[in-house]
């Protein structure tokens, strides 16, 4: 029986239950070495002197690389996505805490870490900027000296939307909000650190690479403008990966020293990081500081926003984003409503902190720009003392606004916004939660109800505004029919747990009426898979998932031809229904898709110009974003005593167009709001003066786990995207992206009877219980 | 310097030379190549590295190889008996109790114990029997659910010979 959309099991998971995953880590090469990074202890510092004569004496050490070892390879630097450049090992300063030093190749892993105690570093320590407000102060430490004619610790300023129209709205506007929010520095935090196992076979001039990347094509290219090596000669492998959720989109510097550590000892070495260095060095998320104003009339028409951001991208300008946009697509914070003008201005700074910056399933920004117009509306709520679901009711697009331009010119595909809105209120019941938080309120419990509506903009994207490094965001496919009737899917993008061996392959399947099973999709090899830039901002399916189908259907049309040289009929003649073409009007007369593969295969005589066997490829170009939505609603109960916040439910109704494979989806977006839990509530990579890192281990760096999260409650509507092959919208993020608003806004309902207004994430027990007390306080500092 | 351990991991003996600070997860994973058992975070928090020391779930991090000498080790390798998945296995698959596959490991072994002790959980002991280990991908619910699917299949499994 064929099956394309729809429930099904994963095909991945035979091998994860039995422990058969193969992830980087997980590789055992004949001879093969391990490394491990010296990092800085200095948040600034100029680095003196660096002695590894010690480390070089320990017998197991094979290598012990430096910045000076480097440059002489023309290596101590590399570029970032950001077409800033990054230091691999320091060579003159070191500018954040963990920064790379050194790194040690030797027999064993334990061997590696002991040799990285004999190197001596001599260090002058300097003063070291980390809240990003002081970043621009005159007198600031100048982070990027590196840099020719850097005077500041400015990076760029970027804005969009009409400056004076916003300001006209804002002149005359009955009401007026204005809020400083700070989503703070926070971590992807994959279960699998990053890693890498490089070898170079001299013999060959060939540099294969197991690594933990959500794009390998991507990266290869990058590796061979980064060391030089002709790119036919750099194979890039991703196994299975523990999860990435951005985090395994930049090279970092580990990746390069691996390659230089085969290179220099002939042998693979393989270096994995620890979680520390995760959290430390990695591309963080966030850190965004933002002030936000909305422009609204009295009767609760909401009319303009306005935003200023400072953007803290730490020691290097390493964002993750298309090229166009330094702020991601921080533009879409006019939200889901309907403005009259909105306006924003975004300055990114340099600080002593690790680079990154747009990671942890934030679509290029998204997250942000939801948290803050969320906030804002539920603001004007308060203001107005109105209902904040029907206030957003009141402002949403309505859906024959669609296609609908924003203030700040992106182009929302479709949606149905008050139907999502309602299916939420009504699996929430939300007008019985509201009685019950009245008779709560009564007795004095604080219980609040969070609402948060969300546009999501994924799928980069179209290649006259997207890129990477000068990269087009557009991702290839081969397909091919084997003689059997089986098929063979090759795909660009990379799964880090989303399951494309099953939604891939079930995408051949319902265009071409096969079993999935009969679907191979191989992915995670540059050696075996058409070109792409790879998954992340939700792209793999608007972008690799129209590819397919796309494919696919040329298939089909090839088969048509094939199948009407069989039959002896024209190819206008023939209809097709799920896996066969048929005689219109005499369905007997027909060939399955097998028996055409076959013949495809075969010495049967093909029309002019027609090519034997049965395959297509696709490089897609998508024409737009898609662009999914959601209504989120949450119930949280706060401890007066302890300031402690549990939530009670949380009811998630997602619009992602047509759904492939549900139960896919479905746990996708429960891994979202899980996320939303844990940013709203307890993660944050807070520093002290000093610069110290304080969130370096799972110790201090707080993950929800099973009790902080309750049994989601999940609706969905069905917006098919019109420009979709198939009417899919990506889903990865949406969650994530629409959550973290939903649970502030439900602490803050929660404490509306002390007045709270605003309270900047992570909201822990702490923040709460100074919120109660009228002194919420940064948190991102351990500075008060 | 090495010290001889021996220890039964899933049934089998096994005696290996080793450094005295080498971790129970390195030498599974390292020395006998059972790469199931994942390592996440080096400090206890996140169940990655959860196997059996003694019938009892461990994270085999912050153990030392050592520790376990001369006792019995059970890995997610040892999960499947003569070729049939335990519940908690085809749980995971029927009720999409995993994404990434990282934590899986960690959280079946950790199922198979509560299960072995408490047959018949409901939602909240499920969750307090996995608070101790971190999943990035599931929000939790579907695996809750799918120790649930374990817990419910669980007497016909072990009626069949």
């Amino acid at each position: 029986m064929s099956q394309g959309f729809g429930r099904m099991h994963r095909k991945e998971d035979p091998r994860f239950v039995r422990g058969q995953g193969y992830f980087v880590d997980d590789v055992q090469l004949p001879g093969m070495l391990y490394g491990a990074v010296l990092r800085s202890p200095h948040p600034h510092a100029r680095v003196l002197a660096i002695d590894t004569l010690a480390a070089e004496a320990h017998p197991k050490v094979r290598a012990v690389i430096t910045g000076e070892t480097l440059q002489e390879r023309n290596l101590a630097w590399m570029p970032t996505l950001s077409g800033d450049r990054q230091a691999v090992l320091a060579t003159d300063k070191v500018r954040f805490q963990g920064q790379e030093v050194a790194f040690v190749v030797a027999e064993d892993r334990y061997s590696a870490r002991d040799a990285l105690e004999l190197i001596d570093v001599e260090y002058e320590p300097l003063p070291a900027v980390v809240d990003a407000r002081r970043a621009l102060d005159p007198g600031a430490p100048l982070i990027r000296d590196d840099l020719p004619d850097a005077t500041s610790n400015h990076i760029f300023d970027w804005e969009t939307g009409d400056a004076a129209r916003t300001g006209a709205v804002f002149d005359d506007a009955e009401v007026t909000i204005t809020q400083d929010m700070l989503y703070p520095r926070v971590h992807p935090a994959p279960l699998e650190t990053c890693g890498v196992v490089a070898h170079f076979d001299q013999v060959s001039g060939k540099l294969t690479l197991w690594a933990t990347t959500q794009a390998p094509h991507a990266h290869r290219t990058l590796y061979a403008m980064v060391t030089g090596l002709p790119e036919h000669k750099i194979r890039i492998i991703s196994p299975d990966i523990g999860g990435g959720f951005g985090n395994k989109v930049p090279i970092y510097p580990g990746y390069l020293c691996a390659i230089v550590g085969s290179m220099l000892t002939g042998q693979p070495v393989k270096w994995m990081e620890d979680r520390s260095e995760n959290l430390m060095s990695t591309c963080f998320a966030r850190d965004f500081h933002m002030r936000g104003e909305l422009a609204a009339s009295r009767d609760g028409t909401i009319r303009a926003i306005r935003v200023t951001v400072l953007a803290d991208h730490g020691a290097f300008n390493g964002t993750a984003q298309p090229t166009r946009y330094p702020a991601g697509f921080f533009g879409v914070f006019t939200g889901s409503y309907d403005l009259e003008a909105a306006h924003c201005r975004v300055t990114g700074v340099y600080t002593n902190k690790a680079p990154g910056g747009v990671a942890y399933s934030c679509s290029f920004r998204v997250t942000e720009a939801v948290y803050l117009v969320e906030r804002l509306v539920d603001m004007l709520a308060y203001e107005l003392d109105a209902d904040p679901a029907e206030l957003r009711m009141r402002n949403l697009l309505r859906p024959e606004q669609f296609p609908y331009t924003c203030q700040t010119g992106w182009t929302y595909d479709s949606g149905d916004y008050p139907r999502t809105l309602r299916l939420a209120l009504e699996i929430a019941g939300y007008a019985e939660l509201r009685k019950e938080q009245l008779a709560e309120r009564a007795r004095g419990q604080l219980m609040g109800i969070g609402i948060s509506f969300f546009t999501e903009a994924v799928g980069a994207g179209p290649r006259k505004h997207m890129d990477i490094l000068g990269l087009s965001m557009n991702d290839g496919v081969e397909l091919r029919i084997d003689p059997t009737g089986t098929a063979v899917l090759r795909i660009s993008v990379q799964t880090q747990g989303q399951g494309h061996e099953t939604t891939f392959a079930q995408i051949v399947a319902e265009e071409l009426g096969l079993s999935p099973d009969d679907v191979e999709v191989v992915h995670g090899d540059t050696d075996r898979t058409p070109f792409g830039l790879g998954t992340y901002g939700s792209r793999s399916t608007p972008v690799s998932g129209a590819a397919t189908a796309i494919a696919a259907r040329r298939v089909r049309e090839r088969a048509r031809i094939v199948a009407a040289a069989m039959l002896e009929v024209d190819p206008a003649d023939l209809e097709w229904e799920k896996g066969r073409w048929f005689v219109r009007g005499d369905p007997d007369q027909g060939r399955t898709l097998a028996e055409i593969a076959l013949a495809a295969h075969s010495s049967l005589e093909l029309p002019d110009g027609v090519e034997g066997h049965l395959d297509a490829s696709c490089v897609y170009n998508p024409p737009n974003l898609t662009y999914p939505c959601g209504a989120y609603i949450c119930v949280v109960d706060v401890d007066p005593g302890t300031g402690k916040v549990s939530v009670r439910r949380f009811i998630a109704v997602d619009d992602c167009g047509v759904r492939i494979n549900p139960m896919i989806v479905e746990g996708q977006v429960h891994r979202g709001l899980a996320d939303g839990i844990g940013m709203a509530l307890m993660e944050s990579i807070a520093f002290d003066a000093d610069g110290n890192c304080l969130g370096g281990s799972f110790m201090d760096y707080l993950l929800p786990t099973s009790l902080e999260c309750p049994a989601w409650e999940l609706g969905e509507t069905v917006t098919p995207s019109p420009h979709h092959p198939i009417g899919a919208k990506g889903v990865g993020e949406s969650a994530t992206v629409g959550s973290p608003p939903a649970v502030v806004n439900a602490v803050i309902d929660a404490l509306r009877l002390y007045g709270v207004r605003h309270a900047d994430m992570p909201l822990t027990p702490a923040q709460v219980w100074r919120a109660i007390q009228g002194r919420p306080l940064r948190t991102d500092l351990a500075i008060s | 310097m090495t010290i001889r351990i021996a220890m039964t991991v899933n049934g089998t003996e096994y005696a290996r030379d080793v450094e005295p600070r080498l971790l129970l997860i390195h030498f599974l994973r390292d020395e006998l190549g059972l790469t199931g058992s994942h390592w996440g975070c080096d400090t206890s928090n996140c169940g990655s590295c959860v196997v059996w020391l003694d019938a009892k779930p461990v994270k085999s991090c912050t153990l030392l190889a050592a520790m376990a000498d001369g006792h019995a080790v059970r890995t997610v390798e040892g999960l499947e008996q003569d070729g049939k998945l335990d519940p908690v296995q085809q749980g995971f698959i029927e009720c999409h109790g995993l994404q990434c596959g990282f934590c899986t490991p960690g959280m079946m072994m950790t199922a198979r114990w509560l299960l072995d002790h408490h047959p018949d959980p409901d939602e909240a002991q499920i969750r307090e029997a996995i608070s101790g280990q971190i999943c990035r991908c599931t929000g939790y619910e579907n695996i809750v659910r799918s120790i649930r699917w374990a817990a419910e299949h669980n007497a016909e499994h072990k009626e069949q010979p």
